[in-house]
């Protein structure tokens, strides 16, 4: 999906860009591609338009193409606005054994919205995903780069609050 | 902060047990470079270099019996021996990372509580491979967990164990984290290559395996996270005694992720040998069941391995005691065993519908499939829905004889093991829990309510089934 804009990296970003692409030998910066996706995510609001990806294209010196195969694959990449607190519930096994969904279902009916949809003020989604690597703290989510476990009504209660407070760390920079 | 003291109070419960990976992760400020220096860190690096050549290194690692500690279990110091040096091209080694295994959360407690022991590893492992650029591959969800680690590395390196003539030996390493980006499939060594190089994690057929043709074509060797960490011990120490560890060749100790309806969920540092009954019934371990529902069934190694029902998981099929071991849990093979693989332990207690975790697990594979073998991204495809309409109360007397084939049909038959690891929970279900299924398909209205287990446990329904006739 095209936005129609034009993108380009903060100074600060582009640091972090440049310190990345030296990871790699000499004509191998492709590999620097999905770190600077998730640069490009964070700081372009949480998903990746086409002018995106052809800016960090651009940037790699690569294709178009060999970003957009790339983008399509891995799921933590957004190829649609999402919103601005994307509640991400593991739903696999033992997070059910936990009674994840149970808690999706508290957690969509307090927002009034369905698995995948954003609220009306863009400030909510909620997804359910797959293992999230925390089996043995669950029921959890992750909320930006940041997992929250142990989840309870009453704790998905308070980040909701916490979200519209504004109280919520999305990136760690 | 409340959470945050909770947190830590179950992972200090969780950890009575410290054996060789875990047994300093309870000191105060161990994250941190100065703390882990001061508590013995980086021994190994000063031993290996100063004391030892890289081949000597290597005879340790094959000594100790060290299998790889991400599900293959494949002998570490033998893939090591495996690494093409004749070629005269860089060599690089890859920490695998990625952990994605439903069930498994091993790695991360690792790496975030005591971030240094993998970087450790990771040099000691380089200097014994020859390589002098690493990696370390981790999955693109522990974001907070891959900043850990940038910080510990950069602190490894201003203390003169990165960089360019390490210890005044002339070894160069440099050692960097790539971030992943959610795909379950980059856990499996050469769609993590090819990942890392930027692209879709597609995996590529092998051989040439990557030892020869890795990371840009160059040799590369691939380990996990728990199996690099366990090296500094081994060169610490030495190979012998790691060995004197376990039994038979289940060599040293075993992370263990456990979860599902036990008491104490969490990571655990087991000696390999130890009993599953121990395991699951000390308190030292998982305590017991949750509540007082009765055990169901057991997944002992990931999502990918064969369940096992009650009477199988605390005997083998033969009568003896089943152990923690790669041996003990495989034994009587898919019929009535299954695998350690990365020690994901899964327990289930009667309120589990069988089916429903079946499904669950099928979407899962379907999700994650990479799409480029047709047996596993169609047939992973058909299991979910085969699986849903049975576990939704739509399913038809001749889909578990569907299933049984779709899943036949994609083990074997594909470039990588995911089409297998799809395969395996579907056949195991069914051969230990034929009835349960047959019961959601003779009784739908019995099943539409997801909870269904909860209020009837299938023990108390099971006379159904065997009344109904075909």
């Amino acid at each position: 999906m095209s936005d129609n804009k034009t993108y380009q990296f903060s100074e600060e970003t582009m640091a972090t860009a440049q310190r990345i692409i030296r990871r790699y030998p000499e004509g191998k910066h492709k590999s620097a591609l999905i770190p600077l996706l998730h640069l490009a995510q964070a700081e372009f609001d949480g998903w990746l338009s086409s002018d995106v990806m052809d800016y960090v294209a651009s940037i790699l010196e690569i294709k178009p193409i060999e970003v957009y195969e790339v983008v399509s694959f891995y799921t933590m990449y957004n190829q649609r606005p999402i919103g601005k607190y994307m509640f991400e519930f593991c739903q696999t096994s033992p997070c059910c054994l936990n009674g994840v969904e149970d808690l999706m279902d508290y957690t969509c009916e307090k927002l009034g919205v369905g698995i995948g949809e954003t609220t009306p003020d863009g400030l909510f989604e909620v997804r359910g995903v797959e293992c999230l690597g925390a089996c043995g703290y669950a029921p959890m989510m992750q909320l930006g780069d940041f997992y929250k476990e142990h989840l309870t009504k009453e704790k998905v209660d308070q980040i909701i609050a916490d979200c519209r407070a504004n109280k919520i760390t999305l990136h760690d920079k | 902060m409340l959470i945050v003291e909770l947190i830590k109070l179950r992972y200090t419960i969780n950890n009575m047990s410290q054996k060789i990976l875990l047994d300093k992760i309870n000191v105060p400020g161990i994250r941190t470079y100065e703390v882990y220096r001061q508590n013995g860190g980086y021994a190994s690096v000063e031993k290996a270099i100063k004391k030892m050549t890289p081949d000597e290194v290597v005879e340790e690692v094959k000594t100790s019996g060290l299998r790889g500690r991400g599900g293959a279990g494949f002998p570490a110091g033998m893939k090591w021996s495996f690494i093409d040096k004749k070629s005269g091209k860089p060599r690089h080694l890859v920490c695998n990372a990625d952990e994605s295994e439903p069930g498994t959360f091993k790695d991360r407690f690792l790496m975030e509580y005591i971030p240094h022991l993998l970087i450790e590893g990771m040099i000691t492992s380089s200097y014994a491979l020859g390589a002098n650029l690493s990696y370390i591959y981790i999955r693109g969800e522990y974001m907070w967990v891959y900043k850990i680690l940038e910080r510990a590395i950069a602190e490894a390196k201003a203390a003169g164990w990165l960089g360019k003539n390490i210890l005044g030996s002339g070894y160069d390493l440099e050692l960097y984290v790539q971030i992943g980006a959610g795909a379950y499939i980059c856990g499996e060594e050469t769609a993590l290559i090819e990942s890392l190089e930027g692209k879709r994690g597609n995996p590529r057929i092998k051989p040439p395996f990557p030892a020869v043709s890795g990371l840009w074509a160059n040799p590369t060797v691939v380990n996990n996270v728990e199996t690099i960490a366990a090296v500094p011990w081994i060169v610490n120490n030495s190979g012998a005694d790691y060995a004197a560890i376990g039994i038979g060749r289940s060599t040293g100790t075993k992370l263990i992720s456990a979860s599902g309806n036990i008491k104490n969920q969490g990571v655990f540092e087991i000696d390999l040998g130890l009993s599953v009954y121990e395991f699951m019934n000390s308190d030292e371990y998982c305590g017991g069941m949750q509540t007082d529902r009765p055990l169901k069934a057991l997944v002992p190694g990931g999502s990918s391995v064969p369940i096992l029902p009650a009477h199988l998981i605390y005997k083998t099929a033969a009568g003896e005691d089943r152990l923690m071991t790669y041996e003990s849990l495989s034994d009587g093979g898919f019929a009535t065993g299954s695998m350690l693989g990365s020690g994901g332990f899964i327990v289930y207690d009667d309120r589990a519908c069988i089916v429903r975790n079946t499904w669950n697990f099928s979407r899962f594979y379907h999700h994650e499939s990479c799409g480029q073998c047709t047996p596993c991204r169609e047939g992973t495809g058909w299991l979910e829905k085969v699986l849903h309409r049975i576990e939704n109360g739509h399913g038809r007397e001749e889909d578990i004889e569907l299933l049984w084939s779709i899943q036949a049909k994609i083990e074997g038959n594909t470039i990588c093991p995911l089409g297998d690891a799809a395969s395996w929970p579907v056949a195991a279900a069914i051969r230990h829990f034929r009835d349960e299924f047959e019961y959601h398909i003779r009784f739908p209205e019995k099943v539409k309510n997801r909870d269904h287990f909860v209020h009837e446990p299938f023990e108390k329904v099971k006379h159904l089934v065997t009344k109904q006739p075909v």
